[in-house]
């Protein structure tokens, strides 16, 4: 007997014809599926309940694949072939991976650097896209079961996998790869802060701004929403990926250790086993503060020692307050960048099990002065909301779809003379976007152009992600500065990035497709952004210094074609002076000195004045010589 | 003769409804399309309309057309669990062959 869901009025479908969808928060720790029953999204539980899959995948000597809680107990036990996090390496190259030493996979080098990364497991070589395809196919078998699909109900038609909402192209692609692997279709990537925005339903609310507050386990993002028009827009995301609530367990686990300390003067450090021990009752004892006064961690060494603490819920609190204080910076940031005062905020939401914890609510509370949205289990908000937009993208919602917009995670622009960055469209601009820019020749007679197209926040290139570069040819010869060449810079709603450049005379253009086989990593964008903060003086002097020499290239060059044509206006000792003038600037520019580049510069520019005014003349008597009055229009 | 709910489909019902915000109970229906010849339909109703009957089961109004009536009148909805799928399940007594499935049916 076929079990029926509640439809909407009108929206029955035949028998067999259902149209299932489902919704999946692909997380770094934990992996989840919803769909929507009878007009409610429900997060599907496998057959022991269990809601959370960890996202940890183990291959066994026999050849099979097990994932979740069966592979994350045996992670210590069998590391090489134990993959967890696999999501921190989606759509990354092996030197995008920082901190190889602390992760215990054996990475394959490619001879390739710009390929995917590769892990060396008994199963062969793997993946990250491979690994999260595992992950995918357990979840799309669970859906399977509870949607009754293979006793006939309908067909799954499709998923929607929620990504972070600063993912680049290539983790964007990556994802949607390891979902083809996994057999699924792919309705739509959703960020995850907007996917936990519907999931409150906000798209129905009246129009606003709204904070998305996610502390995951050993991740945070904050994004900043806004809807207009049942439109969401993403207009700042910010965070910290080295922040979360195992940070929490850590300092309980500090804490315990001290107080082992102060009881034991011959203290030895603990075995790997104790450290697991203790963090894991670390973890427990913040769960219990979550709802109780004090927590009392008890437990027995290997060395037969027995732990007996008790920590206060006041205690933890001073313990973490840093780390508290530590969300409310990125959270500041991210509203400088949508440029919103407080006021503005229409409403809060708290994503992530970490957000549990009465002093973060609090912290977030005291900062926005108004009491977050929390009656949806932070663990599943996200599931759930991609669930609903799943549900309607597969047409089962009379109302029409949502429209969900994205935003730029880094400043898109290109390099000009000098090694320095013009940028053309800003960080946390809406997509789609296109915008054009005129640029000029360098040098007299220049015929070919060299575009850089560099993302990052910093002012020289050097420290900026070069993305590609292409050549506009068969430029008309003209004089320096005469050319009006017109770059122009689209990225469409995937996030893909084209650029073009048009010479505006002749028409001629060039153009590339930025499609990068990988981008710059969560880790890359923070550290990009903090040196942007911390070394804006740096770079402004780098600026002048590289604007100062440009400058000095520029009249030296003129100079110097202007004395090989018309030399003989001025007389050998005018012309040593000038040269001589040349000669102190080229050093000059060869040092570091900005504010001397500039007054050779000066010098030179007096130095010349006589000759300009005798080049001036010369040229008005050319430009007369052999015709009468009546022909010069005066 | 009438149509039933038990209790815990009328819970699940109750509870569905909350959830959507709106509405006023729950349709049943047949559909000549399926397999078998009819199939069934459950939708939330956000009107009535004229020629409707309407029952009351357990707090919860339940819905249905006259064509429909002829063929499901005397059924009672349950609300059950196979594996990990849950779902509505039409006890109609007026049923004399359905597919495999149970999907769709013959009277």
């Amino acid at each position: 007997m076929a079990l029926l869901q509640i439809s909407e009025p009108g929206q029955s479908a035949a028998p067999h014809q259902h149209k299932l969808a489902i919704g999946i928060d692909l997380g770094t720790t934990n992996s989840l599926v919803a769909t929507v029953k009878s007009g409610m999204a429900t997060v599907l539980q496998d057959e022991h309940g269990h809601a959370l899959l960890p996202s940890v995948v183990r291959y066994m000597p026999d050849g099979s694949v097990v994932v979740g809680h069966e592979a994350q107990a045996q992670q210590s036990h069998d590391p090489a072939n134990t993959i967890a996090s696999a999501k921190r390496f989606m759509g990354r190259s092996l030197k995008d991976i920082a901190d190889r030493a602390h992760i215990p996979y054996s990475f394959v080098d490619s001879a390739d650097s710009s390929k995917l990364l590769q892990l060396q497991t008994r199963a062969g070589l793997k993946t990250p896209v491979e690994i999260s395809a595992d992950i995918l196919k357990t979840l799309k078998a669970r859906a399977e079961k509870s949607l009754g699909v293979d006793g006939g109900r309908g067909e799954l038609l499709g998923a929607v996998i929620t990504v972070p909402a600063y993912f680049d192209d290539a983790q964007r692609q990556a994802t949607k790869d390891a979902a083809r692997l996994a057999g699924l279709n792919v309705l739509r990537l959703l960020n995850e802060p907007t996917a936990a925005a519907v999931a409150y339903g906000l798209d129905n609310a009246a129009e606003g701004t709204f904070v998305i507050y996610d502390l995951g386990g050993g991740t945070f993002d904050v994004s900043i929403l806004k809807l207009t028009k049942g439109v969401f827009e993403v207009l700042a995301t910010n965070g910290d990926s080295a922040l979360g609530g195992d940070d929490f367990d850590h300092r309980i686990y500090c804490w315990i250790l001290d107080k082992i300390r102060e009881s034991n003067s011959d203290f030895t450090p603990l075995g790997e086993q104790d450290t697991r021990l203790l963090l894991t009752k670390a973890r427990q004892a913040k769960e219990w503060l979550t709802d109780n006064h004090e927590a009392q961690i008890v437990c027995r060494l290997s060395n037969g020692s027995l732990v007996d603490v008790t920590l206060s819920a006041t205690q933890f609190v001073e313990l973490t307050q840093q780390l508290v204080l530590k969300t409310l910076s990125p959270t500041r940031k991210a509203m400088r960048d949508a440029n919103l005062t407080l006021e503005e905020i229409k409403g809060v939401v708290l994503v992530g099990g970490a957000t549990r914890m009465p002093q973060v609510r609090q912290a977030v509370e005291d900062y926005f002065k108004q009491t977050p949205l929390t009656n949806l289990d932070p663990d599943k908000v996200v599931a759930l909301g991609a669930a609903i937009q799943a549900n309607a993208l597969v047409g089962n919602r009379s109302d029409n779809d949502l429209l969900l917009l994205d935003v730029t995670p880094l400043s898109l622009g290109l390099e000009t003379m000098g090694g320095l960055v013009e940028k053309i469209i800003p960080r946390n601009s809406t997509l789609p976007v296109a915008r054009a820019q005129d640029f000029t020749t360098y040098k007299n007679g220049q015929t070919a152009m060299s575009i850089q197209v560099v993302q990052g926040e910093r002012e020289l290139v050097a420290d900026c992600r070069s993305l590609a570069r292409f050549e506009l040819r068969g430029i008309p010869a003209m004089a320096a500065g005469a050319a009006r060449i017109r770059v122009t810079f689209q990225v469409d709603a995937d996030g893909l990035l084209s650029v073009s450049a048009r010479e505006q005379t002749t028409s001629i253009e060039a153009h590339v497709v930025v499609k990068p086989s990988y981008g710059l990593s969560e880790d890359e964008i923070t550290q990009m952004l903090k040196s942007s903060f911390g070394s804006a003086e740096a770079d402004k002097k780098a600026r002048m210094l590289a604007e100062a020499r440009v400058n000095a290239g520029a009249i030296i060059s003129a100079v110097t074609i202007a004395l090989s044509h018309d030399g003989d206006l001025i007389t050998a000792e005018e012309k040593l002076a000038i040269e001589a003038e040349i000669g102190a600037l080229q050093t000059l520019s060869l040092s570091d000195d900005a504010v001397a580049i500039n007054k050779g510069v000066d010098k030179l520019n007096h130095a010349t004045e006589a000759f300009a005014a005798a080049r001036m003349n010369a040229s008005v008597s050319r430009a007369l010589s052999g015709k009468n009055l009546d022909s010069i229009n005066l | 003769m009438a149509i039933t709910l038990t209790q815990t489909a009328a819970d699940r019902v109750e509870k569905f409804l909350a959830n959507r915000g709106k509405g006023i109970g729950l349709r049943l229906g047949v559909k000549t399309t399926g397999c078998s010849g009819m199939a069934y339909t459950l939708e939330f109703v956000d009107e009535l309309n004229a020629e409707d009957t309407t029952f009351e089961s357990h707090g919860v109004k339940v819905i249905v057309d006259p064509k429909s009536l002829v063929y499901i009148d005397g059924t009672e909805l349950d609300f059950s669990k196979e594996g990990l799928n849950e779902g509505f399940k039409f006890n109609n007594p007026n049923v004399k062959d359905e597919c495999g499935c149970g999907e769709s049916f013959t009277v």
